[in-house]
């Protein structure tokens, strides 16, 4: 993944420009910076759901600010997992069929148990008919992870994993994250002001001011 | 997973609201579906008591009357015509056939109609078993007559004077000698008798013209039209020993005349040729039917109008709910589309939620319209002789199908515009 000569221009400010950056297969990238430095800008630039005012961002050797939407869509929901602070799961489904979603939208199957599978990983085998509603902050934020690895993307972005989660669970996600990732083989970049993270990162992107 | 499965799980979501637009549409639909069910089957009966019957030829009155009595049997004649008068039309060339009707008796309720056997094969009536008359005082019963009085072939009946059952005619009975096949028309509740049968039964009437009637050369009664009814009787008795056909007095009498055309051009001409005469009146089934379906219709507009007003209210509702929904899953939209959904994928499985919806109201609305309607004929003995029924199928309702999943599609229409306007950064943003 890299990007060159990126700027993003909203309501008429410049919230973010980077230059030069990219992270290799199968890296390890933490952003930080102060709030509205433009760290989840940058994650919504990297997974095509925001475009970039000027500049390139290439993912997997593919220009995704130049596709057209559809197939920027679709490209995101193959190769790009993502990971919110809050936003978890759809609503109206269990926890296996938020899983199935994901296989869906993009036009794959998966076979129960291979999610099942998926679900143990990260600690929830026994959650699989669960609703959002029945689940604590930190087994959510689990199935969002399982979630956004049923693809096996090349790439897991993650928004603010753990800044709604106490101590313990902060630890243990962050460890499923990387357990996970790098199990796949999958770049991993994670945007927060959570210092928390630090140790677990041998790259940081300083946002605000540096740049 | 796949697309039915998301729209599913997202109406069982929220059930309380789903089951309440379902209500709003069934409810709807049973109402518009039943309309149309009891004004296309009466159309269908309307149409088919009138069919074949180019024009009524009856004494001066109401037109509507005439036609109510004679085709519909269910008002009282406007009065009798001579039968030289419906001698003159029946020889007409622009008449294809003209069959007379003689009425005023009536048994267990069922009228006594004087004809002649060419009505069953106007009208494509068939014997079930027995046989026609080949003498006066013999009967043929309608189906329904048949079945509700239990009269049988070779049993014999007193008529009651008038429709509605006046004084009886003991002296006169009758002998069921065939029973027809179900019309389902008017037939099926009607006697059938010679229409001597009808001038023997009451009193004869006195001369007055010559007759230019071509029965009376061998009308061996002729002129004896002051005999006491006794000797009528044995008059009568004589003749059926004899085989002879009965003839009418000179200025016997009928009560209309059922008339087919021979040709397009006696639509123009009959009609002004028989009202010219003093005595007669002529009368179109259709143009009457359509009146008369006109002032029926009021009522079903009405309440076809209420049907399409509950429609509206269950589309607003679908509409309304579908909005509310909306709001509560812009979160669900993104995620979706972060998941690699496209914006065309979220709009099918928006559209598809209220095709559900409306076809699942379509459906079982349809169902229980058709379900009442039988009840309905079940319940009352004169829906059900009037031959309504659950197990038809109204044309109009096939456009019930593509109308109301239009509804759906269109109460689906702006929430889905917003949810493919949805702006993914900011309502990510906002977690
Ligand atoms: N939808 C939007 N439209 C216009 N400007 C926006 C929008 N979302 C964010 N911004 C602006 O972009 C800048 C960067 O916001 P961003 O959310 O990327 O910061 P952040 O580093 O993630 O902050 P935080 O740590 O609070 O999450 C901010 O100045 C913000 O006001
Ligand atoms: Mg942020």
């Amino acid at each position: 993944m890299r990007v060159r000569g990126l700027a993003l221009v909203r309501n008429g400010r410049t919230v973010l420009a980077l230059d030069d950056w990219s992270v290799p297969a199968g890296g390890r990238w933490l952003i930080v910076g102060p709030s509205g430095s433009g760290k989840t800008s940058l994650l919504q630039l990297l997974a095509g759901l925001l475009l970039p005012t000027r500049g390139s961002i290439e993912v997997m050797g593919e220009r995704i600010d130049a596709m057209p939407e559809a197939r920027r869509d679709r490209f995101r929901g193959r190769t790009i997992g993502f990971v919110f602070q809050t936003l978890h799961l759809v609503r109206a489904l269990s926890v296996l069929d938020n899983l199935r979603l994901a296989a869906f939208v993009v036009g794959e199957r998966r076979s129960e148990d291979e999610l099942r599978a998926l679900l143990e990983a990260v600690g929830l085998a026994d959650r699989a008919r669960a609703r959002l509603f029945e689940l604590s902050q930190g087994e959510a934020q689990r199935v969002a992870i399982a979630r956004a690895l049923v693809n096996r993307p090349r790439l897991v972005l993650a928004d603010e994993p753990t800044s709604a989660l106490d101590d313990g669970n902060a630890r243990a996600i962050m460890e499923l994250l990387i357990a996970r990732t790098s199990e796949i083989g999958a770049a991993l970049v994670i945007a927060t002001h959570d210092a928390r993270l630090a140790p677990w990162f041998e790259h940081r992107l300083e946002l605000g001011g540096t740049s | 997973m796949n697309l039915f499965r998301l729209a599913f799980a997202y109406l069982r979501d929220r059930v309380a609201t789903t089951f309440l637009n379902l209500l709003l549409l069934v409810f709807g639909v049973t109402t518009i579906t039943m309309v149309l069910l009891v004004a296309h089957q009466l159309r269908e009966r309307v149409n088919r008591e009138v069919a074949g019957i180019d024009l009524v030829v009856g004494a001066k009155g109401s037109p509507l009357q005439l036609i109510l009595a004679t085709v519909f049997q269910i008002d009282a004649p406007t009065g009798n015509i001579p039968l030289e008068e419906a001698e003159f039309i029946r020889r007409h060339p622009l008449v294809a056939s003209a069959i007379p009707l003689a009425m005023g008796d009536s048994v267990s309720g069922f009228r006594i109609v004087g004809t002649e056997p060419a009505l069953f094969s106007e009208r494509g009536a068939r014997m079930a078993r027995g046989r026609l008359w080949q003498r006066p005082m013999e009967a043929v019963l309608g189906a329904q007559v048949a079945r509700v009085t239990g009269l049988e072939l070779g049993a014999t009946f007193i008529g009651a004077h008038g429709l509605q059952g006046g004084l009886a005619h003991a002296e006169h009975p009758y002998t069921v000698v065939g029973v027809l096949e179900p019309t389902g028309t008017v037939l099926d509740r009607l006697v059938f008798t010679a229409i001597e049968s009808v001038w023997l039964v009451h009193e004869h009437p006195r001369p007055s013209r010559a007759p230019s009637v071509h029965h009376r050369e061998e009308h061996e009664d002729a002129g004896h039209e002051e005999h006491a009814e006794h000797e009528d009787h044995a008059n009568d008795a004589r003749q059926h020993g004899a085989h002879a056909e009965r003839g009418p007095s000179p200025d016997a009498e009928i009560t209309a005349l059922l008339v087919r055309y021979r040709s397009p051009l006696a639509a123009v001409q009959l009609p002004r040729l028989v009202n010219e005469r003093p005595r007669l009146m002529a009368a179109s089934p259709a143009f009457e039917a359509a009146r008369l379906l006109a002032i029926l219709g009021f009522g079903l507009d009405t309440l076809r109008l209420f049907g399409l007003l509950v429609m509206a209210v269950a589309a607003l509702s679908v509409f309304v709910a579908l909005t509310n929904a909306l709001e509560e899953r812009r979160g669900d939209i993104a995620i979706m589309r972060v998941l690699g959904a496209t914006r065309g994928l979220v709009l099918r499985e928006l559209f598809l939620e209220a095709l559900v919806l409306s076809a699942a109201g379509l459906v079982l609305g349809l169902a229980l319209a058709h379900l009442l309607v039988e009840l309905l004929a079940r319940s009352f003995r004169q829906a059900f002789e009037a031959g309504l029924s659950g197990w038809v199928l109204a044309p109009e309702e096939l456009w019930l199908v593509p109308a109301v999943l239009a509804v759906g599609v269109l109460a689906a229409l702006l929430p889905a515009v917003r949810a493919y306007r949805l702006d993914l950064a900011s309502t990510l943003a906002r977690g």
